[in-house]
């Protein structure tokens, strides 16, 4: 026992120059940029407007920044493994096993947890709230406590690169490989806190969210006149809600193995390790539509808005929904077939994860119909919508030819599979993250993005998403198995550098994407958005400014009708005036910003690294620190904030005014549009 | 055994000319068309009845599948074409969010897909039990399969020999495969055979394949198991019934003997630099592994300067050769 655990000079990768350099290159650069914050004078700003708020808007910006940084973070392991592979036929490479192991592990714990779950959380945040026409979500500090334990694992996450290692066994820890005599080192152990960590933040956004759909609703606003963006988000947090204690208490046994000598998972010794692998896809399975259902809420938003019509089959899409939320758990055993379960379990696992595909499908054809007979104009939030349709229709394809088990004999764990879920995951969640982060952005921010180099990255990830992965399905086929650090079967070769090149495209996607911010941002004075509705939207989130106050509207609007914004913007036009009268401004409360959140994550990251490290007396401290933080804000009694009525009317009226002028250019427009045909 | 070795290095010099110039664009179509026609692929070049049936089972499925997905894609680019804003001719219809009629079809659809599927799921999943007899006039050959950090055993137990990281079975004559592992999970896997499976320390799982044409064909662990994992393939052999018997006696008349001693520096953790055989296995080796009572491999922990080492280090197996 030592006072600083299992924490020696050993732990830090001295002799290992590659991540020894890139992980002091990422941390210099963090250094860097908060030193920058720092001498500039930031820092106040940052802690009052972001670190501190409890707006959700604020946190759902904050949920997708993360995300974008650690997919910058899970795009470099990508083209380190396609590097690799494309280079270690009959070699070894530049990563040797050891590396590489721990490089696909990190990459599909960051792409899943830390990249797919805060662009959905954090698109969630955004909109929602707004959608349904209310102020806020109902527990507004939780979700920033949520938010910051997110960023602590996927801090946590990162740290392994410079201090021990990270997990080398996959982003799922089966045992016996995960268990301390296969793993002995500190990999699992950071896998699983950093997990737990954020996986209890999770679990309060899921709880959060389904109350405030559940409770907090503009009047009127019944839950078949609920946006379908929001029937998915309700969907989805139920099944957080269901699914998380699961991942929690599996790897909190898999801890229990590793920490005090526990047997769940030991077959050796009267656990049983396939009991993993059932409750550890009892959460993924359910994980996988968590990511998804969300992605459809907006692909539903989107084909709507641009096709210039509601969307067709509004009541089957919640049925479809809902039916996909529970068929959901009830499909698990479809990722291991060829453990051996026996024809009957198998079949029926098989058939169970094909009628999952229905209701998927029948999402699909009611989008076709929604642009059917519509007016589809290809902004680039539709382009995605449309590049989703076309590619997951391939992957939904191969998905369901995996879940006949006597196929799966033959690909399962083969790289066929791992273009399967790169093809749907990529086509759904990332795309859906693209075209939510375009359509919403001017709701964000105030401004529209640049269009022309939003075509550009949509081309080229689109391109880039079947050069890279079009060749798994074809090696998957040839008997290529997943995870290898190296191979000596020529006839993989040619398309393993063909999949390299694919990644080069998508990085070319990055890159235009970076620089439509740059170029978005200076040039945003010319992009302003006055009105709140850039788009012609149909959904309450229009209805007020871009970007919106504090309290999102002035007054609750009364919802009538299933597009409530539609409504009124088509009355306006009929009568010539705004339909809303100038409301009575009344003083609001809103949430006061509280540091709780930040606070608490960081005694998280505390608590976790001196777990990873076995430093007990850190740990208690750790402990004590978060305790001590949830008393201090218990019980503070000053915890909402005044927004006075002039300011709540000047806000106000300026977007009225706004809009007033729009209304009439439409109309003159309209008038000599009309003129010229006469 | 150079005849065996010979016929590796063969296979390895056809693989590598017949692919010299396959690079190509057109990844869809290539994927579609190349893939129906089976030319050269490991699943889809079937070397016996169990990958011959999977094939088809893959292809009955893609084909009703592609039936409804190629009209639904050219449905969505056609619809998003024909809509655009400045087409004249495209009928506008912005009320037309509802139709029964609709929704019936676009319900049935994908439920009649699935009703095809599921028959084929379960009939597939029924003739294709991994643990069903294969229907032969031969007797089955028996084989017990342990997965070790990082070699294949392969234990023939009623001819008394063991080979590590080399199969070889008639061909021709249904395989009895008996698998566990003495370590962590792995997977057994031989592609141009057919179904793959979990090999668990402390349970046996029963698998029957078989190579109807001589050849050679590859097999790997379809499982990451640490640091060997890349290393973790083995030929699989089916050669005649006389080569086969050969093989037998030259086994035995040479090579050390697996007994608990021998076993247990299989269980260090180590890539054998080549195959090699045992020319006598103690009975009931393979029952003591599956019930426990030979221990399970030390993991890095035992990981023993010495034989064969190349546990978190960065030695390639070719530079071991
Ligand atoms: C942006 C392009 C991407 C590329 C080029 C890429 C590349 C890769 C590669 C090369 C592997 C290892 C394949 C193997 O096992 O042999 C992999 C694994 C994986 N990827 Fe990606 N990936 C990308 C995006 C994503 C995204 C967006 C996600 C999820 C949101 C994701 C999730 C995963 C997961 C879960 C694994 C499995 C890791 C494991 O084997 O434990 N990837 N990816
Ligand atoms: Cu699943
Ligand atoms: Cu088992």
């Amino acid at each position: 026992m030592t006072l600083l655990g299992k924490l020696t000079w050993q732990a830090f990768p001295l002799e290992e120059p590659l991540p020894l350099f890139s992980g002091l290159a990422v941390f210099l650069v963090l250094i860097a940029i908060l030193v920058w914050v720092w001498r500039k004078g930031h820092v106040p700003y940052l802690w009052r407007e972001w670190i501190t708020s409890v707006d959700h808007k604020r946190i759902g910006i904050m949920y997708f920044m993360l995300g974008s940084v650690m997919l910058l973070r899970g795009f470099i392991d990508a083209i380190m493994m396609r590097t690799q592979q494309a280079i270690a036929f009959r070699a070894p490479g530049f990563l040797p096993p050891s590396h590489f192991d721990q490089v696909f592990s990190a990459h599909g714990t960051i792409m899943i947890f830390f990249v797919a779950m805060p662009f959905m959380i954090g698109l969630m945040n955004l909109i929602v709230p707004l959608q349904l026409g209310v102020r806020d979500v109902a527990f507004p500090t939780l979700n920033s406590v949520s938010f910051w334990l997110t960023a602590a694992g996927a801090l946590l996450v990162n740290l392994s690169l410079l201090i021990g290692q990270f997990d080398r066994t996959g982003w799922l820890p089966y045992p016996p490989l995960s268990e301390l005599r296969y793993s002995p080192g500190v990999g699992v152990d950071y896998y699983c806190w950093a997990i737990q960590i954020s996986g209890i933040g999770t679990l309060m956004t899921g709880v959060n969210f389904v109350t405030t759909i559940l409770k907090l609703r503009a009047p009127g606003m019944h839950y078949t006149r609920m946006p379908m963006f929001c029937w998915t988000a309700l969907a989805a947090n139920l099944l957080i809600v269901a699914a998380f204690p699961v991942l929690t208490a599996t790897l909190g046994m898999l801890l229990l193995d590793r920490y005090v000598g526990f047997h769940f998972f030991t077959d050796t010794a009267g656990g049983n390790s396939m009991l993993f692998m059932n409750l550890i896809w009892a959460w993924g399975h359910p994980e996988v539509y968590i990511l998804a259902l969300p992605a459809f809420g907006i692909f539903s938003e989107v084909v709507s808005t641009f096709s210039s019509k509601p969307l067709f089959g509004y009541r089957s899409m919640i049925y479809a929904t809902m039916a996909i939320c529970i068929i959901s758990f009830m499909v698990w055993l479809h990722h291991f077939f060829t453990m051996g379960a026996g024809a009957t379990v198998n079949s029926i696992f098989g058939i169970a994860s094909m009628i999952i595909a229905i209701p998927t499908g029948v999402k699909i054809f009611n989008w076709l119909f929604t642009m059917y007979g519509g007016t589809v104009r290809l902004r680039t939030p539709m382009l995605w919508a449309i590049g989703f349709m076309v590619s997951f229709t391939i992957g939904g394809m191969t998905g369901v030819l995996m879940a006949v088990p006597p196929a799966d004999f033959q690909l399962h764990n083969s790289l066929f599979l791992v273009a399967h879920f790169h093809n749907v995951i990529i086509s759904a969640v990332v795309f859906g993250a693209f075209a939510g982060y375009t359509y919403w952005f001017p709701k964000a921010f105030g401004f529209v993005l640049d269009e022309r180099l939003g075509k550009w990255a949509f081309w080229l990830w689109n391109i880039g998403l079947w050069v890279a992965w079009g060749p798994g399905y074809i090696v998957g086929l040839e008997g290529m198995t997943r995870r290898l650090q190296s191979y000596d079967v020529a006839e993989w070769r040619p398309w393993l550098l063909v999949m390299a090149g694919g990644v080069v495209i998508i990085l070319l996607g990055i890159l235009a994407q970076i620089a439509q911010i740059v170029v978005s941002v200076r040039t945003r004075d010319r992009r302003r958005d006055l009105t709140g509705d850039p788009w012609d939207g149909r959904n309450l989130e229009w209805a007020t400014s871009s970007p919106p106050p504090a309290f999102n509207f002035a007054a609750l609007p009364n919802v009538a009708d299933q597009e409530p914004y539609w409504d009124m913007k088509t009355r306006a036009r009929e009568i010539g005036q705004l339909v809303r009268p100038e409301p009575r401004y009344e003083a609001i409360l809103m949430p006061r910003n509280s540091p709780t959140g930040f606070v608490t994550a960081f005694f998280a990251v505390v608590t976790g690294f001196a777990l990873i490290w076995h430093i007990w007396w850190l740990v208690i401290l750790g402990l004590v620190g978060s305790y001590a933080t949830f008393v201090v804000f218990a019980w503070r009694d000053h915890d909402e904030e005044l927004i006075p009525a002039e300011e709540v009317a000047r806000l106000d009226r300026a977007n009225r005014a706004a809009r007033t002028t729009r209304l009439q250019e439409r109309m003159a427009e309209r008038e000599s549009q009309q003129e010229s045909h006469e | 055994m150079p005849g065996l070795a010979a016929g590796d290095a063969a296979i390895d010099r056809k693989r590598s000319s017949a692919t010299a110039g396959k690079v190509g664009l057109l990844l869809l179509a290539l994927l579609v068309l190349s893939e129906l026609g089976g030319c050269g692929r490991a699943q889809l070049q079937p070397a016996g009845p169990v990958s011959a049936a999977e094939r088809e089972i893959l292809y009955d499925s893609l084909a009703i599948m592609l039936a409804i997905v190629v009209p639904t894609i050219l449905a969505i680019l056609g619809v998003v074409w024909w809509y655009r804003p400045s087409n004249r001719r495209a009928r506008r219809m912005p009320d037309f969010v509802y139709s029964g009629r609709v929704e019936l079809v676009v319900w049935s659809i994908p439920a009649l897909v699935v009703i095809f599927l599921g028959g084929i799921a379960w009939i597939g999943s029924h003739d294709l039990d991994p643990a069903k007899p294969l229907r032969s006039h031969h007797a089955p050959l028996d084989i017990q399969v342990v997965s070790l950090d990082w070699k294949w055993l392969f234990i023939y137990p009623k001819l008394g020999i063991a080979s590590v990281n080399r199969l070889v079975v008639p061909a021709g004559v249904p395989l009895h495969l008996t698998l566990t592992s003495a370590t962590v999970w792995n997977v057994f896997w031989v592609p141009q055979l057919g179904t793959m499976i979990y090999c668990m320390s402390g349970m046996a799982d029963n698998l029957y394949l078989e190579a109807s044409h001589r050849g050679v064909y590859y097999g790997e662990s379809a499982m990451i198991d640490g640091d060997g994992f890349p290393d973790m393939h083995f030929n699989t052999h089916a050669v005649s019934r006389d080569r086969f018997d050969a093989w037998v006696q030259a086994t035995r008349g040479s090579g050390p003997v697996l007994n608990e001693q021998t076993y247990r520096a299989l269980l260090r953790q180590s890539v054998p630099p080549h195959p090699y055989t045992y020319r006598s296995v103690q009975p009931g080796l393979f029952a003591d592994v599956v019930l426990l009572r030979l221990p399970p491999g030390h993991g890095p922990q035992g990981a023993v300067p010495g034989v064969h080492p190349i546990g978190g280090s960065n030695v390639h197996p070719a530079e071991l050769k």
